[in-house]
């Protein structure tokens, strides 16, 4: 074992059936280090970690402990606490039916009884000294979404632990809470805690992290100090590819600019739903890309489930053609040839349990009505197709979609679209929680489809991927369409000015 | 509470109020209530009978078994489970203890443990079988109820009270109640409250466990499992010990709920306690004990079980004496239970948004 290292992982192998999870990974954390875990999606970093609390045993490999001599054994999460090894993971894993204080300290304390004024006297110490804004007796589902992630960090915190996990700690996180996090980890920094940092967003890696180690396809590309690896290196790591095809798909992408669309196919007039949207005028032509852009809650996502009918219409009419059509369910959106890929894929998008093949057939047998069934063969040519079409990494079609990665359910869901053949597609979020290489091949797609005559509709919250796949923006704050951008307005600083409150009048 | 929402307007501080309340607390509140709403509808509509202590008393002497029976029903619902075998467990342990005492030569301590080893006996299979090799907890116990039923009828297949005599003097021993009882009015003469000894035992249990449940760590880590499994086990919580437990709990104490029916009724036979694990469920669920898991209160338990009683008793008294009349009146009164507890919950989430 190095000096200074507080934790070594040696040739870590994990396999789940199908898929060879890791392989020969080595990892080594340092004393005082914030250290970066990257790769797409798929890569095995999350492997990596629950490997490392004990969520899943290792089929070989040893994990090596500071002031433990031979190798650990790390059987359960409980194992890991003991050991020194905190975690905190994307989704929330604390309970909501407890309090705060209870949250905090459950599973760690000694001996047999509970003494709750203590506990919440602890609790509100800890609390206040982190500025989290909550009680200590407080039930925990009263809590915000991020005030639950930072009563985890909290409790990780508090554990007096040596290694420090944070999965996707910040994706809750609005940018002050960011900072407020990025303060706490400096500061158990300065104590010698090691951190591991597992995050898809750049800019925070670069912000924060001392060192980084890149895995890809369940193995080992290397670790590197972070002023030894710029950007666009690591990037091209993480995908595997070399800086120059990185920067060929930018380049391509930006050749993109849709002008030749003409004719209006889908038009709107004073929508309004009953999710608190404005009324709001909209229209998209044929084979032209556009976007709702504006801040989180500006109604970006609600405005196109008023158009799809996800939410309860309750004013304006929608044209198709000049002719106007009625849709109050998404059923009457799928007639006219809309889908609309949602926002929360887990809870709107992907049916867990069925297999890849079924999740394809999904939409377009609810179009053709379940009395007339597809034949087994059908299916699997379908799903066949677009398992090819967008290099969708699945054991096979009858994969079950919930063991596939993030990006790769996301594409299931984009092709149980595209297998009805729309005429106009609704991607809300598309990118989100996916790794950069399928973040690229998904706004290719979007550009090629455009071009092949389909209307899209994109949104994301990263104004990049605005930028380079639409070529209108309908900018959107506090609930109201407040301007629209498109031609050579295209840019940052423009789409910011707008949001921020440049009005209708700059806009137009 | 958080900065921000303080500063917001008046109908979030109706729902501030409420969050101070845990789901937990809030369900009591409301079962206790109902409660002494019920009792006092009762005494103004349907007379002074419902004003006796003794009354209220011989109310909980025939409720003992089953407060015991449904707080260990409550527990494994907190933890997110549930045990349809203790009536059948209840059943078998009249049937043994009963043959013990007449036919064996047994005496009250052996046909005691014999109580409590049949329940520790079901525990720790069922826990096994539920805990380590993750079989639903409904399909074990469903094996549970038939096998102990099927056992129950092969030990003895036909009713019979019990002679024993040191164990129907102890069954009949009661406890007076200080300055609870009253001077009949004809004969001058005072006449004390008595309560059965199984009532005390029952009450007794039901401190425990609420202390338990309240102040111990294991306790803590049942409402934890209940809340979300998957959080309790990254939070470092045994979920599987902790489970095994609630069952092993639960099998116990409907062992020992089993004797006091025992000692109440002083019979053993096949019919005993049929469908008591059903009456367990429903006075958790009026006592606000989650079906859903993690969210549950023993004192609501014994709230749960007084209310059915005393919903049996205001329909004995109303002159409705068929049995399926407190059938209807107590799914009745499990809807109105179940519809408030849902308003209340969604209501609280509500204002919170």
């Amino acid at each position: 074992m190095k000096e200074k290292a507080v934790l070594e992982m040696k040739n870590i192998h994990k396999s789940f059936p199908g898929v060879r999870a890791l392989q020969a990974v080595d990892f080594t954390l340092c004393e005082g280090e914030v250290h970066a875990l990257m790769g797409e999606n798929g890569a095995g970093k999350s492997t990596l970690i629950k490997v490392l609390t004990g969520v899943y045993s290792k089929d070989e490999g040893e994990i090596y402990l500071k002031g433990h001599e031979k190798a650990v054994a790390i059987r359960s999460p409980q194992d890991a606490q003991n050991l020194g090894i905190s975690t905190v993971y994307q989704e929330i894993t604390l309970c909501p039916n407890l309090s705060v204080a209870e949250n905090m300290f459950i599973g760690r304390t000694k001996g047999m009884g509970v003494n709750w004024k203590s506990m919440n006297k602890m609790a509100d110490e800890i609390l206040t000294s982190l500025d989290i804004p909550a009680k200590s007796t407080q039930q925990l589902a009263s809590c915000s979404i991020a005030v639950q992630q930072m009563v985890a960090i909290a409790r990780a915190v508090d554990m007096d632990c040596k290694v420090l996990i944070l999965d996707e700690p910040t994706s809750s996180l609005d940018e002050q809470e960011v900072a407020k996090l990025f303060k706490l980890m400096r500061d158990l920094k300065s104590r010698g805690v090691g951190i591991v940092f597992v995050k898809h967003f750049l800019d925070q890696v670069y912000e924060i992290c001392d060192k980084i180690t890149v895995l890809r396809d369940g193995q080992l590309v290397g670790e590197y100090e972070i002023e030894n690896l710029p950007r666009v290196q690591l990037v091209s790591k993480m995908l595997g590819k070399d800086f120059d095809d990185t920067s060929e798909i930018k380049d391509d992408s930006l050749t993109y600019k849709g002008e030749d669309a003409s004719e209006k196919i889908f038009e709107a007039e004073s929508l309004r739903s009953n999710a608190g949207i404005k009324p709001f005028d909209f229209y998209i032509k044929k084979g032209e890309v556009n976007g709702f852009t504006g801040l989180l809650g500006s109604g970006r996502s609600e405005s196109v489930r008023a158009i799809f009918g996800a939410d309860r219409v309750v004013g304006g009419t929608v044209k198709k053609n000049g002719k106007e059509v009625k849709i109050k369910k998404p059923i009457d959106a799928m007639k006219q040839g809309i889908a609309y890929l949602p926002e929360d894929r887990k809870r709107d998008g992907i049916v867990g349990d069925l297999s890849v093949r079924e999740n394809i057939v999904l939409a377009l047998q609810v179009l053709q009505g379940f009395f007339k069934p597809f034949s087994k063969k059908a299916q699997y040519e379908f799903a066949d197709e677009y398992i090819k079409l967008l290099d969708i990494k699945t054991a096979s079609a009858d994969t079950p979609i919930k063991s596939l990665s993030g990006g790769n359910q996301q594409k299931v869901i984009l092709a149980r679209w595209l297998l009805t053949h729309p005429e106009y597609l609704i991607l809300d979020e598309p990118t989100r929680g996916i790794d950069i290489g399928t973040k690229v091949e998904i706004q290719k797609l979007v550009l090629k489809l455009a071009s092949e005559g389909m209307s899209v509709t994109f949104i994301s919250s990263e104004t990049d991927e605005m930028l380079r796949t639409c070529s209108r923006l309908i900018v959107m704050r506090d609930r109201k369409v407040v301007g629209e951008i498109s031609g050579d307005d295209m840019n940052q600083t423009k789409i910011m000015s707008t949001i921020a409150g440049g009005g209708r009048d700059d806009a137009e | 509470m958080s900065e921000k929402k303080k500063t917001s307007g008046a109908p979030q501080m109706l729902g501030a109020k409420k969050q101070g309340m845990t789901d937990t607390n809030l369900l009591l509140v409301i079962t206790i209530v109902v409660f002494f709403a019920m009792y006092l509808f009762a005494i103004v509509f349907l007379g002074e009978g419902f004003l006796k202590t003794q009354s209220f008393l011989d109310m909980l002497g025939t409720s003992g078994g089953l407060i015991i029976t449904a707080c260990g029903m409550s527990l494994v619902m907190i933890t997110g489970g549930i045990d349809i075998s203790v009536g059948g467990v209840v059943g078998l342990v009249t049937m043994c203890c009963a043959v013990n005492l007449d036919q064996s030569g047994g005496n009250i301590v052996t046909s005691m443990l014999i109580a409590l080893g049949i329940g520790l006996a079901f525990g720790l299979v069922q826990g096994y079988l539920v805990a380590y090799l993750d079989i639903q907890p409904f399909i074990v116990t469903l094996a549970g109820m038939f096998f102990a039923r099927g056992m129950t009828t092969i030990i003895h297949a036909n009713p019979f009270n019990v002679q024993h005599e040191a164990f129907t003097e102890f069954r009949t021993t009661t406890v007076e109640i200080p300055g609870a009882g009253y001077v009949a009015e004809k004969t001058g003469k005072y006449i004390p409250a008595q309560v059965e000894v199984g009532v005390l035992v029952a009450l007794l249990i039901v401190i425990i466990l609420f202390c338990f449940l309240r102040w111990t760590k294991t306790g803590r880590n049942f409402y934890a499992v209940g809340g979300n499994k998957q959080s309790a086990l990254m939070l470092g919580i045994n979920v599987k010990r902790t489970k095994f437990l609630s069952h092993v709990i639960c099998s116990v104490l409907a062992g020992i709920g089993g004797y006091i029916y025992f000692m109440h009724v002083g019979a053993g036979s096949p019919q005993n306690a049929t469908g008591m694990e059903m009456d367990a469920i429903a006075s958790s669920i009026i006592g606000g004990t989650m079906l859903s898991g993690g969210v549950g209160n023993i004192i609501g338990t014994l709230f749960g079980v007084l209310s059915l009683g005393t919903i049996q008793k205001i329909v004995g008294s109303a002159g409705l004496d068929d049995a399926w009349w407190t059938g209807i009146t107590v799914a009745a009164m499990l809807c109105i239970f179940l519809v408030i507890q849902s308003i209340v919950i969604a209501r609280k989430k509500k204002a919170l948004k």
